[in-house]
């Protein structure tokens, strides 16, 4: 049964960029354990001599040619937020 | 007539006969929309003008009918996770409620080279996250049978469309059941091809080892029809698989005789609806009386599928949905103290709350500590569970199980307990995990009024067989040409 | 207590393929901000990577040419994390199984020889670049070099002193330009380096806290870095501190390495197998075709030189510790090959000469030479057949670099053809004997130190263009004969 605090919750969201209210970050934690809980069933198969899919497809890795395809497309900037002659703008980064 | 009841083979033999015109049956497919989108919901956008002038377009392609490309004029709804260029695509989602993506999906590439209209993008869950369509961002669409109860999802839009007639035909997508289970609760067909038959650059991803795009239609045949069109390889997608697409409908009349159909016991569960394992057992009894032959089958590790994929999807999705930062495109929160609370901000605002978990979970699953007792022991189950399907399939040439539990379920049954909702999946999910082929088919109502379905999954690359016993089934059958009374 | 340091360095460099990793971009240099950019390399939703054929070639020739061991199966991991240049919240690299491991590079520092590990080689795709804006309190991204193919270069910790680190970087650098896949460029940043840097005292064999140093834009800069951080180590503990496992950056201008402000949040990069891409397979057939047909490295080259051109030891060190230099001796050695020594001479003493320091040291490739390759090779042949005199050439030499024309040429224009003309130069001795008989009869009184005197007169007469040797020869016949003839 894994425990999982509402501490822990926070730091995943804060891993994955997201805010969590209190009362989200409670609700967020309950449904957690609870779907954790439930995949905790998977420890009651054998898998010790099974080897994890990791490639939903077999086959040779398609390769392409070395050669400039793409012609520059100015019309890719139009979906930022935010720019700055043809640079994309973002809040300072603060280091 | 009421050209928006056509199927796509019915539209095109009208067409071509020049019977009809593009133009008439696409203003009686916007006609339909406008009469009964209000009540149904599917459509999030509608390409009026765009669709009309595609039209008109094909009418010229159809004058001289032996060169028109296959899908000439037949408009199509495409689920809004598909992106299509210059038309808004939302994928459900805040986050992406004004984007207009530069560039279409290869699959709408496929549609508009085989002469498609595309009628408007229609409404799913949140990054086709969900299986009643109650996680849209934007609302949720209604079941055209009842309009109390969900249609299903993640493609309900899709399903919903067709249903009501207000498309002949939609693309969705399916990761655990994303077009089965809607077909199913909407009563019209959908298909999930295998993984690597359909191209999936341009598609939104969710989770990249199972995601597929697939059609939803009215009848088995536009189903074979639509498939043609959108399988194949594709350069751009490199887990698309390099083999030859065969020729769907040459083989659709085929019949089912010495057809071996595998009747997996551990879908037959108790918690069943009973009038869905009824209906499911009566199609295969008919299947079996046209000459096929039920094989009893074992698949063990069926009821470890839905852990296993809550492990491997949101982990998947926790990584794919981290480039909405609001830095290229997309919603950006205003007045940030700094780029990480902008991050913060946008994804916060930007994404519901089925969303959310699903990244929390994916990103708790794969960090440091919990990556081997969870992704990837899931990742070592999923061989288990393909395992026996492959095994099985050595016995028998198509699985036959219901699509779901229970017919269409209320709006708002489900949503206080996520993991009820996750329960739903629990017949279609396999198959995303084995990498299979599956097709919903109608095969009765229930007493309340609401459409079964029986689902076949099939062989890898093997989706003519699905089809062909999917056919046969339908042709002996009437369930779909019941239309729900809108 | 007496220390020692442990150093180890990890590479990474961008590769000289025309197109990015995973999508058909170009990856020059200089283009205006966002222009080498489509839907893949920006992150759009939806897109997919393609693997870039030569950047798989590129990474095996330099596990070649570093002894590594190519893995049959290697494989794609993202590695997660959140940077405005990093559109899609993960870069994709490797982990697990990387393309290459355990080769070695012998490097050689002073007269001592050494042989550094090679832990592993793997390819990743490159962020693009943030600067901050001048006008506002914001940051600008730039993604041209977003996907722009590296190879990261782990060695093991094999170092152990900043001498030892330059060394190995500079034989990092120069195999990397031979086998051509990387130019080297550590100001331009095509090669970049991090260091981490332990010390243990001496003869323990536990290793001591490690620090990461980093932003270190020069070979000298790696040195002065990995100097200052043992010293402070050192003194650190001398002191009764401990060492933190942090990242520091070097300050060039003040010379010290300092820890990053940043509270740095705990980096957890979740990696797993990138589901987008396929293990990448590499068959011994390929790896046996890319090892023949692997461009000369240096220690070959180093060889030949010694046998072909039978150059001393340090001559084909020096000429080959760099690509450009070898080349140019190479081509100049073509333009007139009777003389390799001499041109030995003529490139390390003069020609690289004229080369600043900071160039030759600096990892650029040296794009313009005092003179061309085949000038230098005509001057050497004028020198070798008489033509004109060593000082001669020198004065040419200086004329050549200042005015970018052939030797030749300046040669005419000048009229600097040595005299070796035996009856010429007859003349103009017997002119400067008879206008110092006294010295004459000095000379041949046995005061044998007044040939430098009449030398010096006859080059004068001549403007410097006398035959040398010829002159010395005639002096000596005239000198001898008792009373001479007119």
């Amino acid at each position: 049964m894994p425990l999982v605090t509402i501490e822990e919750v926070q730091r995943v969201a804060r891993l994955a960029r997201l805010t969590l209210t209190a009362h989200e970050a409670e609700a967020m934690t309950e449904h957690v354990t609870k779907i954790l809980t439930y995949v905790d069933t998977l420890n009651a198969v054998p898998t010790d001599t099974v080897e994890p899919i990791t490639h939903a497809v077999s086959g040779p890795m398609p390769l392409r040619t070395d050669a400039v395809t793409n012609v520059p497309d100015p019309t890719l900037l139009r979906t930022a937020p935010a720019t700055e002659a043809t640079f994309f703008q973002v809040p300072k980064i603060i280091e | 007539m009421d050209l928006f009841r056509l199927t796509i083979h019915d539209a095109t033999n009208l067409l071509r006969q020049h019977t009809i015109r593009a133009q008439d049956l696409t203003q009686a497919v916007l006609a339909r929309i406008r009469a009964t989108d209000p009540a149904v919901r599917a459509y999030l956008t509608v390409c009026a003008d765009d669709a009309i002038a595609q039209a008109a377009l094909a009418d010229q392609h159809l004058q001289t009918p032996e060169s028109a490309p296959p899908l000439c004029g037949i408009p199509i709804a495409v689920k809004d996770v598909i992106l299509t260029k210059g038309i808004r695509s939302t994928a459900g989602s805040k986050i992406l409620a004004d984007f207009v993506p530069p560039y279409d999906a290869t699959v709408i590439q496929r549609l508009k080279a085989a002469g498609a209209v595309i009628i408007g993008k229609v409404n799913c869950d949140e990054f086709a996250m969900g299986s009643s369509n109650e996680n849209s961002a934007f609302f949720p669409t209604r079941n055209p049978w009842n309009l109390a109860q969900v249609p299903g999802g993640s493609s309900g839009g899709s399903a919903a469309a067709v249903a009501a007639d207000q498309a002949p035909a939609a693309l969705g997508t399916d990761t655990g059941g994303s077009i089965r289970l809607p077909a199913a609760f909407c009563g019209v067909t959908g298909m999930k091809p295998t993984y690597g038959r359909v191209s999936r650059y341009g598609v939104v991803a969710y989770a990249s080892s199972l995601d597929q795009v697939g059609p939803v239609t009215k009848d088995v045949r536009d189903c074979a029809l639509l498939l043609q069109t959108i399988a194949g390889h594709d350069p751009r997608d490199s887990t698309s698989v390099n083999l030859p697409v065969p020729d769907y409908t040459a083989t659709l009349t085929q019949g089912v005789t010495g057809l071996r159909i595998g009747v997996p016991k551990e879908y037959f569960v108790e918690g069943m609806q009973p009038e869905v394992e009824s209906a499911v057992r009566a199609s295969l009894a008919e299947l079996t009386a046209l000459g096929a032959q039920a094989v009893p089958i074992a698949l063990p590790h069926t009821a470890y599928a839905v852990a296993t994929y809550y492990i491997i999807a949101t982990a998947e999705a926790s990584s794919n949905l981290a480039r909405y930062d609001g830095v290229r495109y997309g919603h950006r929160a205003a007045h940030s103290d700094g780029l990480t609370a902008m991050y913060e901000q946008t994804r916060a605002e930007g994404f519901g709350p089925e969303v959310k978990r699903r990244i929390l979970l994916g990103t708790y699953v794969l960090s440091a500590g919990y990556y081997d007792a969870y992704y990837l022991k899931a990742q070592k189950v999923r061989t288990l569970i393909r395992q026996d399907f492959l095994q099985a399939l050595q016995d028998c040439d198509v699985i036959a199980t219901p699509v779901a539990p229970t017919t269409a379920f209320a709006l708002g049954d489900k949503t206080t307990d996520p993991l009820t909702m996750y329960l739903s999946d629990i017949f279609t999910i396999a198959a995303n995990l084995a990498g299979l082929p599956g097709i919903a088919v109608p095969c009765g109502f229930d007493t309340q009024g609401l459409p079964i379905s029986l689902q076949l999954l099939g062989k890898p690359f093997d989706e003519a067989t699905l089809l062909r016993a999917a056919y046969s089934h339908e042709q002996h059958t009437t369930w779909h040409t019941r239309r729900p009374s809108l | 207590m007496e220390y020692e340091a442990v150093i180890g360095l990890e590479v990474h460099a961008q590769l000289l393929t025309r197109s990015k990793i995973f999508c058909g971009c170009a990856t020059s240099f200089g283009a205006p901000p966002n222009h080498n950019t489509c839907p893949v390399c920006m992150g759009m939703p939806g897109v997919l990577p393609v693997l870039n054929q030569c950047v798989v070639e590129f990474a095996m020739r330099a596990a070649v040419a570093t002894r590594c061991q190519i893995a049959p199966y290697s494989r794609w991991a993202r590695k997660n994390y959140f940077y405005p240049d990093l559109p899609k919240g993960y870069q994709i690299s490797m982990y697990e199984l990387p393309i290459a491991q355990h080769g070695h590079i012998d490097v050689t520092i002073g007269d001592q020889h050494k042989r550094i590990g090679l832990t592993r080689i793997h390819m990743e795709e490159d962020a693009g670049k943030s600067i901050h804006d001048p006008h506002s309190e914001a940051s600008l991204v730039d993604l041209n070099r977003a996907g722009v193919p590296l190879l990261e270069i782990v060695s093991e910790p094999d170092m152990r002193s900043p001498e030892e680190a330059g060394a190995y970087l500079r034989s990092l650098r120069t195999i990397l330009q031979y086998v051509e896949v990387c130019d080297g460029n550590m100001e331009e940043g095509s090669l970049r380096c991090d260091a981490n840097v332990s010390i243990r005292p001496r003869g323990s064999r536990p290793f001591g806290t490690k620090v990461e140093i980093k932003n270190m834009n020069s070979f000298r800069a790696v040195e002065k870095a990995i100097h200052y951080e043992i010293r402070r180590q050192q003194e650190t503990l001398a002191s009764g501190g401990t060492i933190v496992q942090e990242t520091r950056l070097w300050d060039a201008d003040r010379e010290v390495t300092r820890s990053m402000r940043s509270k740095e949040h705990a980096h957890d990069y979740r990696y797993f197998p990138d589901p987008d891409l396929l293990p990448l397979v590499i068959s011994e057939d390929w790896i046996r075709q890319v090892s023949t047909s692997l461009p000369e490295l240096p220690i070959a080259r180093r060889d030949r030189f010694v046998r072909d051109y039978g150059l001393p030891a340090y001559d084909a060190e020096v000429l080959t510790a760099r690509k450009d230099v070898a080349e140019y001796y190479e081509a100049a050695v073509r333009a007139y090959p009777a003389a390799p020594k001499a041109m030995s001479n003529w490139v390390m003493d003069s020609v690289l000469r004229l080369i600043k320091d900071e160039k030759l040291d600096a990892a650029l490739t040296i794009t313009t030479w005092p003179c061309p390759p085949e000038h230098l090779g005509a001057l050497v042949r004028m020198i070798q057949d008489g033509t004109i005199s060593g000082k001669i050439a020198k004065s040419i030499f200086a004329q050549m670099c200042a005015s970018g024309k052939a030797p030749g040429v300046i040669m005419t224009e000048q009229e600097l053809v040595q005299v070796s003309d035996t009856n010429a130069l007859l003349t103009l001795i017997d002119h400067v004997l008879a206008a110092a008989p006294d010295k004459v009869a000095e000379y041949r009184a046995g005061r044998e130190k007044l040939m430098g005197f009449f030398v010096g007169q006859v080059m004068k007469a001549s403007q410097g263009k006398a035959n040398p040797q010829l002159l010395h020869m005639l002096l000596q016949q005239r000198l001898a004969v008792d009373d001479h003839t007119e």
